[in-house]
C-alpha cells in the first residue's frame, strides 16, 4: 500500500515533467496569453466607438456593460476573437458550399489556383535546377540572375500580370496560377541545386568506379538525395504560392477568392469579414504544409530514410 | 579564353548591327538568321568564359552581367521585331524612356514607399524580433511555445493584414510600416533564436571556465555564432518589406507611393509606366540586398564559407 501511495504522486509529476517538456503546454499558454491580449486590445480598440454608442443610449454605464459592448459591436475596429469564430463558423458550415458567401467556396477559389500554380512552379523549378547543375555555363550566368530575381518584389507585378493574361483572353484561375507558378520557382530552384550537388565526391567517384552513365548517375544518387531538399523547398514553395493567388485578386476587382474577400472587407469596412477571411487564409495555408509534409513522410519511409 | 573574348566581341558587334537594322527595315529572314546567330555565339563566348576561374570578377561579375545583357538584347528584339503589343509586354527601351520622362514622379514614389515605410517598417520589425529573441531565449519555456508558433506564421500569407492595419493607422506610411512590421517579425525571431543556439556545448564551457557571467557569453560567445542567422532573416526580409509595403499601398493610400502608381496606371492601361515603377523597385531591392549581403561580409568575415573563397 506504501509503494502505492507513493507511485502515485510519482506518476503525476513525472506526468506534469513530460507535459512541461513537450510542446504542447507552452503552445497552449502561449496561444492562451494571445486570446487574453486579444480580448484586451478589443476594448481598448474599441473603447472610442463604445463611448459614441453609450452616449446615444443616454444612460450611465457600468463597466460590465462597457466591456460587453466592446465585445459585441457590428463594425468594431477589432473584433473579439469569438466574434471572428462565430462569424467563421458561419460562413463555413452554415452556408451551401458553392454560394458565394461560403467561405469554403472561396478558400477553394484561391486553393485551387495556389495548388496549379504551385505545380508548374515545381516542375519549372526542378528543371532550372536540372539545367544549371549539368552545365556550368548555365550555372555561371543563370544562377546570379535568378537570386538577383528573388530580390525583386514580384508579386508587385501581379496586379499587371492579370490584367496582361485578361487581354489575351485568359482569366479565372490560369492568371493567378501563373503568378503563383512565378514565385514558387525559386525556392524550388535553389533548394534542389543544393540537393542534387549534395552527394558527396566519395559517392560520385563510387558511380564512377561501377562506369555508371551520366543518366545512372542522374537517377541513382543525385536525385534520391535531392529527394529530403527538395520537400524542404516545396513547403516554402507553397506557402508563397498562396500569397501569390491572394495577392493576385486584389487589384483587379475579382469577384471570388479569398483576396476578394479582403479588399470587399476593406472597402465596407466589415473587419469581421477581414478576419474570418484572414483566418481561412492562415488555415489553408497550414492544410497545404502539413499535407506536404505528410506526403514528405511516407515518401521518405519508403525510401528507407532515417526520418 | 581568346576564342570567349572574340565570340563575344563578334556577338556584341552582331547585336549592335542587328539593333540599327531593326530602326530602318523591317525584320526579314536573315534579320532572325543574324539574332540567332548573335545568340548561339554568345552563348559560346559564355561557355568559355564561364570555364575561367581567375580572376575572380570574370565568373561573379561578368559572365552574369554578359548574360543580362543578352537577356535584355533577346527581350528588346523580339518585341520590337514581332511588334508584340506594348500592353502585353514594352521593350527595354520603351521604360527605359519611360523611367527617363518621370524621374521627378518615381523618385517622390520611392521615398514614400521605400525611404518612410519599407526603412521604417523593416528597421523597426527586425529590431523587436531582434530583441524579443533575446529575452525569449532566457526562458526555455517560452521557446518551446513560439517557436512552432513561428513556423505556422510562416505558412500564413501574413500581407492579408494590410485592410486591417489601413484602417487602424490611416492611409499614409504607418499602416504600410506597421504591415511590414508584422511581416518580417517572425522570421526574424525564429532565425535569431535558432542563432542563439547554435553555440556548441564546448564553446559555453569553455566561457563557464573563464567564469563569464550570461551578459559576457551572450556578448562574446553567442551573439557572434547568431550573426548569420541574423543577417539571413535580415536578408529574407529586406525582400519581405519590400513586397509587404507595395502590396498595402493596393488598400488604400495617399496618391503617391510605388503601389499606388502601380495599380493607378495598370487601371489608365498605361503599362509602360508600370513596368517603370517595376524597374525602381527592383532596382531598390537588389540594391538593398548588396547592402546587407556587404555588411553582413565585413560582420562575420570569419564564417566558414566566406574564408573559403580567399584561398
Amino acid at each position: 500500500m506504501t509503494t502505492e501511495a507513493l507511485a502515485r504522486p510519482l506518476g503525476l509529476s513525472a506526468a506534469l515533467g513530460r507535459l512541461r517538456e513537450g510542446t504542447a503546454l507552452p503552445v497552449t499558454v502561449v496561444l492562451g496569453i494571445i486570446v487574453v491580449v486579444w480580448y484586451l486590445g478589443a476594448i481598448w480598440l474599441n473603447a472610442g466607438l463604445v463611448e459614441q454608442r453609450l452616449e446615444q443610449a443616454e444612460k450611465p454605464a457600468t463597466a460590465a456593460e462597457f466591456v460587453c459592448t466592446a465585445w459585441s459591436l457590428d463594425r468594431p475596429v477589432l473584433p473579439a476573437p469569438h466574434q471572428v469564430a462565430i462569424e467563421f463558423c458561419d460562413s463555413v458550415f452554415a452556408r451551401d458550399v458553392t454560394s458565394p458567401r461560403s467561405l469554403v467556396y472561396h478558400a477553394y477559389v484561391t486553393g485551387s489556383a495556389a495548388f496549379v500554380g504551385f505545380a508548374f512552379g515545381t516542375l519549372l523549378g526542378i528543371l532550372l535546377a536540372v539545367g544549371i547543375v549539368s552545365w556550368r555555363a548555365l550555372d555561371r550566368s543563370l544562377l546570379p540572375w535568378i537570386i538577383a530575381s528573388q530580390t525583386v518584389p514580384i508579386l508587385a507585378i501581379a496586379p499587371m500580370i492579370i490584367v496582361v493574361l485578361g487581354n489575351v483572353g485568359l482569366t479565372g484561375l490560369m492568371p493567378k496560377a501563373v503568378i503563383s507558378m512565378y514565385l514558387c520557382f525559386f525556392p524550388v530552384t535553389i533548394g534542389m541545386v543544393k540537393g542534387l550537388r549534395s552527394p558527396d565526391p566519395l559517392q560520385l567517384d563510387l558511380m564512377r568506379t561501377y562506369s555508371a552513365t551520366p543518366p545512372q548517375v542522374f537517377w541513382k544518387l543525385r536525385w534520391p538525395a535531392s529527394v529530403a531538399f527538395l520537400f524542404t523547398s516545396l513547403k516554402v514553395a507553397i506557402a508563397i504560392s498562396l500569397v501569390g493567388a491572394i495577392v493576385g485578386e486584389l487589384p483587379t476587382g475579382a469577384q471570388e477568392g479569398l483576396g476578394a474577400r479582403l479588399l470587399s472587407g476593406s472597402y465596407y469596412g466589415q473587419t469581421v469579414q477581414i478576419w474570418s477571411a484572414l483566418f481561412m487564409a492562415a488555415l489553408l495555408g497550414m492544410v497545404f504544409v502539413a499535407a506536404i509534409g505528410a506526403v514528405e513522410r511516407l515518401t521518405l519511409r519508403r525510401m528507407g530514410g532515417t526520418t | 579564353m581568346k576564342t570567349g573574348v572574340l565570340a563575344i566581341a563578334l556577338a556584341l558587334a552582331g547585336a549592335v548591327a542587328s539593333l540599327l537594322l531593326l530602326e530602318s527595315m523591317s525584320p526579314t529572314l536573315v534579320f532572325w538568321m543574324l539574332v540567332g546567330a548573335v545568340a548561339v555565339v554568345s552563348w559560346i563566348g559564355l561557355e568559355r568564359l564561364a570555364c575561367i576561374d581567375k580572376p575572380r570578377w570574370i565568373a561573379a561579375l561578368l559572365v552574369p552581367g554578359l548574360f543580362g545583357l543578352l537577356l535584355l538584347y533577346l527581350w528588346q528584339v523580339l518585341t520590337v521585331g514581332f511588334e508584340v503589343p506594348a500592353i502585353l509586354l514594352p521593350s527595354p527601351a520603351r521604360i527605359g524612356h519611360q523611367l527617363a520622362n518621370n524621374l521627378d514622379l518615381e523618385w517622390q514614389d520611392f521615398r514614400q514607399t521605400f525611404l518612410k515605410s519599407v526603412l521604417a517598417g523593416f528597421t523597426l520589425g527586425s529590431g523587436l524580433g531582434f530583441l524579443v529573441a533575446i529575452l525569449v531565449d532566457r526562458s526555455p519555456f517560452l521557446q518551446r511555445g513560439l517557436l512552432p508558433l513561428g513556423a505556422l506564421v510562416s505558412a500564413i500569407p501574413v500581407v492579408g493584414i494590410a485592410p486591417i492595419m489601413v484602417m487602424w493607422f490611416g492611409f499614409d506610411w504607418q499602416s504600410k510600416a506597421a504591415v511590414i512590421v508584422v511581416m518580417t517579425f517572425f522570421p526574424m525571431l525564429v532565425n535569431t533564436l535558432a542563432g542563439l543556439a547554435a553555440a556548441s556545448a564546448i564553446e559555453r564551457d569553455l566561457m563557464h571556465s573563464y567564469a563569464a557571467g550570461y551578459g559576457q557569453t551572450l556578448a562574446k560567445l553567442r551573439l557572434p555564432i547568431a550573426l548569420p542567422f541574423v543577417f539571413n532573416a535580415l536578408k529574407i526580409n529586406s525582400t519581405l518589406a519590400l513586397i509587404g509595403g507595395i502590396v498595402a499601398e493596393f488598400f488604400g493610400t495617399p496618391v503617391v507611393g510605388m503601389g499606388f502608381r502601380i495599380s493607378v496606371e495598370i487601371g489608365r492601361m498605361n503599362v509602360d509606366m508600370v513596368w517603370a515603377t517595376i524597374a525602381v523597385a527592383a532596382l531598390a531591392g537588389s540594391v538593398f540586398y548588396g547592402i546587407l549581403a556587404l555588411i553582413e561580409r565585413g560582420f562575420t568575415f570569419w564564417h566558414p564559407s566566406y574564408r573559403q573563397e580567399r584561398n
